[in-house]
């Protein structure tokens, strides 16, 4: 009975996202207010259903019923309790649910946050995520319905792939979501002013904050992503260019490049134009990536079941909302394109330039994405494009985009004179250079690559602790300031730690007998034994291995090789001991011949450091996010 | 300078831009796509010579065998069986008789060293390019 309310209420939200969706964009077309004051009570309700169907397929996780079955494809009696929950969104179904519930959630926020707004904007920008609501919805109800019977009932469920059960899956997918379905507010928006024809100041202001949340949003799941890849797929890698991870890369080159135009638009009333296509491109990245993901047409952890009902419904969708609201922009978009005058050297041009350069490499990333599967729908063979292309293309359109970051924030709106931009930034260069030819020379290797990588960071951090200082000499920085200056810090860490694992790193993989040490970047690493363990739902074979330093033993280490009793599957439990300045990490490979392993070990310099700049750009976004002028919208 | 020339310029600057990216981006997508190709075609001597390329097939059952880190085994399609070395640790999801991808080059002997070797994360799940290598042997054996 308990799953059919799920059911029930998903369809109810059907109906209202319809009302929402329709009704106000029409009424405030034709200037009736009757209609167009639905929008909020509308909104409120479409998100308390939600929140009811998504509530019930938790509590059947819950309750273990099995008579659901999308329960008992990915749950079973003995998952721990925070793996059930984490794995109500552990397959498509709910998934998709997930993705509507938070959309709603979104629209909700915008609901309650915008009583200072106008009537009219209001009810287009919820009605635009009505529709969409609408098309999700008769996607999940139509071929993707989580509340599915299974009867008989399954004795016990199939569980959920042991990958997944970890605490950075439990949260990765909601932050990603959050991001992607966030980028359908600056959509709405986008496409209420269209609509309306008031693209102006006060439209950014007001997109800004929501745009750099679903950003910080994104920037949180990717990273979390990655350190998942990292310590749990065994590999030691951070970032793979696998198409699922390229499918949340690009709505967040997009993203980037929307919150650095929207600032144009704000502050001078220009790239208007351009703005709006971001937004519409930004949300357009989202749903392809959730196309690509979840249609089946990838292969990778991420593709549940291959329905091609599924895969096509959401193309169609994808072309509708892609195809609608270009054509919406070439009608309606304004005629006068850069808005306030602007010379070629400004602050305008610095951040147009980075903005095509994110474009560009989106549309990289797109390429190299798509090309396989538009190889194969031709029937041209089969092909893979691999990490060396993503590296090859992608690396040397981001050596501008760092190079303008240090100089941008220097720049005048309208006009800068060369000469000041280089009185400002000498210094900047000449510590950049010292960084890049002292660290490389101090770690022992040296090449032009490692060289151009620290002379990029030490350049963004250079340039910004100088613009720190001349802001705090004026006054105190506004929280604004500070976000950007976090923002571009972390990029800069983050390139650190790129660039000290890529030149500096060790990966070993050997042959070890009890007693035998492998040495590793100053380390020893010694295997004591190995021998069994039992978990909650896995039994394990676990190595002791200790790590030596200048004849000290500094930790022990454990890495596992599980066999999950619901699963014939095994799996490797790496054991990493992370710090500031390195990890060393150490896995389990097969059993050899005469009581030997085959082992993994790995020494990571600064790799901590990649999701670091990561968590100093999210900050960033929060500060930004919460600067005094949009004070009212945040108090309430 | 005027405001048309400035526009311009800044419309020449930005498609200049984006034409060099075009050129660096094809080149580099053109010299790193690596080939899916099945053993059968292997055998036929379609593989690419001297170049990286990928196959797609099954592990055939009792083939597997291990000379230290240096691991020995046949992919095959049923029809045809190609035997592949690869030095390493083999990924938590390879089996014998499941579907695997292995990427690498043919050594003058015939034999393929993989580079790298990609089992799916799903215990269920099998790779569709060793699917499609099983069902484009068994159509042309039907034949």
């Amino acid at each position: 009975m308990i799953p059919e309310i799920g059911h029930f209420a998903l369809i109810l939200a059907l109906c209202v996202s319809i009302i929402q969706g329709v009704l106000p964009l029409i009424g405030a077309q034709q200037g009736r207010r009757e209609w167009l004051v639905l929008a909020r009570p509308a909104t409120q309700i479409s998100f308390l259903l939600l929140a009811i169907s998504f509530g019930v397929l938790a509590w059947c996780f819950y309750v273990n019923d099995f008579s659901v079955l999308y329960v008992a494809e990915h749950s079973n009696s003995q998952l721990p309790t925070v793996y059930r929950l984490g794995a109500v969104w552990g397959g498509h179904e709910g998934s998709l649910l997930l993705w509507i519930f938070l959309l709603t959630g979104w629209a909700f926020a915008v609901a309650q946050l915008s009583k200072t707004l106008d009537e009219f904007m209001v009810a287009r920008v919820l009605g635009v995520l009505g529709l969409v609501a609408t098309g999700l919805l008769l996607f999940v109800l139509g071929t993707s319905n989580p509340f599915e019977r299974l009867l008989p009932a399954a004795q016990d469920g199939r569980s959920l792939n042991p990958l997944l059960q970890d605490p950075g899956l439990v949260f990765h997918p909601p932050m990603l979501y959050m991001g992607y379905v966030g980028f359908s507010v600056a959509f709405a928006f986008a496409i209420a002013s269209l609509l309306s024809g008031r693209l102006d100041a006060a439209w950014a202001r007001w997109s800004r904050p929501w745009t750099t949340t679903a950003w910080i949003f994104l920037t949180l799941g990717i990273a979390l992503g990655s350190w998942w890849a990292y310590y749990e797929l065994g590999w030691g890698g951070w970032w793979f260019w696998d198409p699922v991870e390229n499918a949340s890369f690009m709505p967040w080159l997009i993203g980037t490049a929307l919150i650095h135009s929207l600032v144009v638009t704000e502050k001078r009333g220009g790239f208007k134009n351009w703005t709006v296509l971001l937004a519409i491109m930004a949300f357009s990245m989202s749903l392809l990536g959730t196309f690509l993901v979840r249609s089946g047409v990838l292969t990778s952890v991420h593709a549940f079941a291959t329905d091609p009902r599924r895969g096509i419904f959401i193309l169609l969708l994808l072309s509708l909302v892609v195809g609608s609201s270009l054509f919406l922009y070439a009608l309606k978009a304004p005629k006068s394109t850069l808005g306030g005058k602007f010379s070629l050297l400004s602050r305008e041009t610095l951040i147009l330039m980075g903005n095509v350069f994110f474009v560009v490499a989106a549309g990289s990333v797109l390429l190299g994405t798509l090309y396989p599967l538009l190889i194969d729908a031709l029937n041209l063979g089969k092909i893979s494009v691999g990490p060396p292309y993503f590296n090859a293309v992608f690396v040397p359109i981001m050596v501008p985009v760092l190079f303008l970051m240090a100089v941008g924030p220097w720049a005048n709106w309208k006009t800068t004179d060369l000469k000041t931009l280089l009185k400002r930034l000498w210094l900047a260069a000449v510590l950049a250079f010292v960084a890049a030819i002292a660290i490389p020379s101090l770690m022992g290797e040296f090449t032009i690559l490692t060289a151009l990588g620290f002379l990029l960071a030490f350049w963004v951090i250079a340039s910004g602790v100088l613009q720190i200082i001349r802001q705090c000499k004026v006054g105190m920085p506004t929280r604004s300031f500070i976000g950007m200056q976090l923002g571009h810090m972390g990029i800069a860490v983050f390139v650190i730690g790129v660039t000290m694992v890529g030149a500096y790193q060790e990966e070993k993989d050997v042959r070890m007998a009890p007693g035998d040490t492998v040495t590793v970047g100053g380390y020893q690493i010694r295997l004591m034994g190995v021998g069994p363990a039992q978990g909650p739902n896995y039994q394990a074979m676990r190595g002791t291995f200790e790590l030596v330093r200048n004849g000290k033993v500094q930790e022990l280490m454990y890495p596992e090789k599980r066999n999950y009793d619901s699963s014939t599957m095994p799996m490797t439990e790496a054991a990493i001991d992370a710090g500031l300045t390195r990890d060393i990490y150490v896995s389990l490979g097969e059993p050899l011949e005469g009581n030997a392993w085959a082992v993994r070990v790995y020494y990571k310099p600064f790799v901590d450091w990649i999701w670091g700049g990561c968590l100093l750009m999210a900050l960033g976004g929060l500060f930004a996010v919460m600067d005094k002028r949009y004070r009212l919208r945040v108090k309430k | 300078m005027k405001p048309r020339h400035k526009r311009a310029l800044i419309i020449i600057g930005a498609l200049a831009t984006l034409a060099i990216a075009a050129v660096f981006i094809l080149n580099a997508l053109n010299s790193n796509i690596a080939l899916y190709v099945t053993p059968s075609e292997v055998a036929a001597g379609k593989a690419p010579q001297g170049q990286t390329f990928r196959i797609g097939g099954m592990v055939k059952d009792g083939s597997l065998r291990r000379d230290e880190l240096v691991v020995h085994f046949i992919i095959t399609d049923m029809v045809k069986e190609i035997s592949v070395a690869y030095k390493g640790i083999l990924p938590d999801l390879f089996k014998e008789g499941k579907g695997a991808v292995v990427q690498g080059k043919l050594d003058a002997n015939g034999q393929f060293i993989a580079s790298e070797v990609l089992a799916k994360h799903d215990e269920n799940y099998m790779p569709p390019e060793a699917k499609h290598a099983l069902e484009q042997a068994q159509k042309n054996g039907a034949k």
